[in-house]
């Protein structure tokens, strides 16, 4: 297979993502351990205490890259919903099927951690504020998203219907970011934006940035895991084999 | 049009009402959407008659007085325009402090107190280590706003 | 080093249980995503050559 003549419409064939997506796990997951580990040193030995709340704000090392995996792998899934319905392609498909658990989980880490750090900071685990309540319907929409897929036999039907739902949900991830500017909530406002200098202290931040790149990293490599089991699952069912192009086993084995 | 390119429209045309839906339906439940009032709006009338709701601003400095029973506090927030005295007995969280933000559950007594059963802190999201907040503060001139989402100006 | 013992370091200024229990949430999950998803392709990969074996061999 000469590179030169790699084209998108390859790729998008099932044959060419399978070992491609195995070729970029090992990269994405050493590089994820690396900026992990980095982040973690960084947030544990060298970020100084917080003024006002003590060694509690080092949950932010977790929560807040947790927080952005959740909303960017939503905006992801969604896309790549849209981008399937839009051109009739089952691998867009299968990514937005692959996405899901590992948003769902981000978000749940989101909530957990928040939970963990609002009980010391504010005094309460849990306030039905705006921005806590939308995050909440953010994991409840990622569960829907994989229950509805789950729950219907016909694959391009199971396909479709999340892919639409999965659309429909995307309106509550501004929701969610913009919450704390649009009404007062307990939840603080963005220490990180595009349009204002950070609100940290450059080596708390930096920790930050490097946990969230890490994270991203392990997404990525989470999720080709999860492409790749989907596509073999998918292939192993009959009526998949039954269509057009059907990469043997021993091809896509790479 | 290609089918193609009448799905991709479809779906493009489809997001944007959801999204006008969306913004209709935030805009009526404004008011439900909201955690707390400010004093401003306590002194306008604008908080539910009767009924517990919350408030929410900064603890003015000097205000904070307690009782002998140790539980009891008084304090009075603010939101740099209004004043609201605020009763509470019960234990304050850790971050609760004059000059900071707070959220209190409760209702306002025909005097015009509010006696809270529930007290949150709000903090801020300014992370800074306590050497680079206590240079801060020394160069600020005092009284000066740090945040900007602990005061909604409406 | 800005932790003079282990046990300080541990403690977190009194908040050691909330900042350990979310650090220590968030690993376990990650931990356990990749193994079921191990598990998840090693099964597939069964399930694929067994089918091979059935309908080519």
């Amino acid at each position: 297979m000469s590179d030169s003549r790699v084209t998108w419409s390859k790729y998008s064939s099932l044959q060419a993502l399978y070992p491609l997506a195995g070729r970029l796990i090992p990269w994405c997951a050493g590089a994820a351990v690396l900026f992990m580990a980095a982040g973690l040193y960084l947030g544990f030995f060298v970020a100084p205490t917080d003024f006002q709340q003590g060694e509690a704000y080092r949950i932010i090392f977790v929560h807040v890259p947790a927080a952005w995996m959740s909303m960017f792998l939503y905006v992801m899934m969604a896309l790549w919903a849209g981008l399937g319905l839009g051109l009739k392609a089952r691998p867009s498909f299968m990514m937005a099927q692959a996405i899901a658990p590992t948003g769902a989980i981000f978000t749940f880490l989101a909530l957990l951690t928040g939970a963990l750090w609002g009980k010391p900071t504010w005094g309460a685990w849990w306030v039905w504020d705006a921005r806590l309540t939308s995050e909440l319907i953010l994991l409840f929409l990622y569960l829907g998203v994989m229950l509805l897929h789950a729950s219907i036999d016909d694959l391009r039907r199971a396909d479709r219907a999340s892919a639409l739902f999965a659309l429909v949900g995307v309106v509550n991830v501004p929701i969610i970011y913009f919450s704390v500017r649009w009404w007062n909530t307990l939840h603080q406002g963005a220490s990180v934006s595009m349009t204002a200098a950070p609100k940290m202290a450059a080596t708390m931040l930096t920790a930050m940035l490097l946990m969230a790149i890490g994270f991203w990293l392990y997404s990525m490599a989470v999720i080709l895991m999860r492409l790749r089991c989907v596509i073999l699952e998918r292939n192993s069912q009959p009526r998949w084999n039954q269509s057009a192009v059907e990469p043997g086993v021993k091809e896509i084995r790479a | 049009m290609t089918p193609r390119q009448k799905r991709f429209s479809l779906i493009g045309l489809g997001l944007v009402a959801l999204g006008i839906a969306a913004a209709l339906v935030l805009n009526a439940f404004q008011s439900n959407l909201v955690f707390f009032f400010t004093p401003t709006q306590v002194a306008n009338g604008e908080v539910p008659k009767g009924q517990s709701f919350r408030i929410g601003g900064m603890v003015e400095a000097g205000t904070l007085q307690r009782e002998n029973d140790g539980l009891t506090v008084h304090f009075v927030m603010s939101d740099t325009v209004k004043r609201v005295p605020v009763t509470y007995k019960g234990i304050l969280p850790d971050l609760f402090k004059e000059g900071k933000g707070a959220v209190a559950q409760g209702k306002l007594s025909p005097e015009g107190t509010f006696v809270a059963s529930e007290v949150l802190a709000k903090h801020d999201e300014n992370y800074m280590p306590p050497e680079a907040a206590e240079a801060m503060a020394k160069a600020k001139a005092a009284g000066k706003q740090s945040s900007n989402t602990l005061v909604v100006t409406p | 080093m800005k932790w003079g013992s282990l046990s300080e370091f541990l403690a977190m200024g009194g908040y050691g249980f909330y900042v350990w229990v979310s650090f220590g949430t968030t690993a376990l999950c990650m931990v356990w995503e990749v193994l079921s998803l191990r598990r998840r392709g090693a099964m597939a990969l069964r399930i694929e050559s067994s089918e091979e074996g059935i309908n080519h061999g």
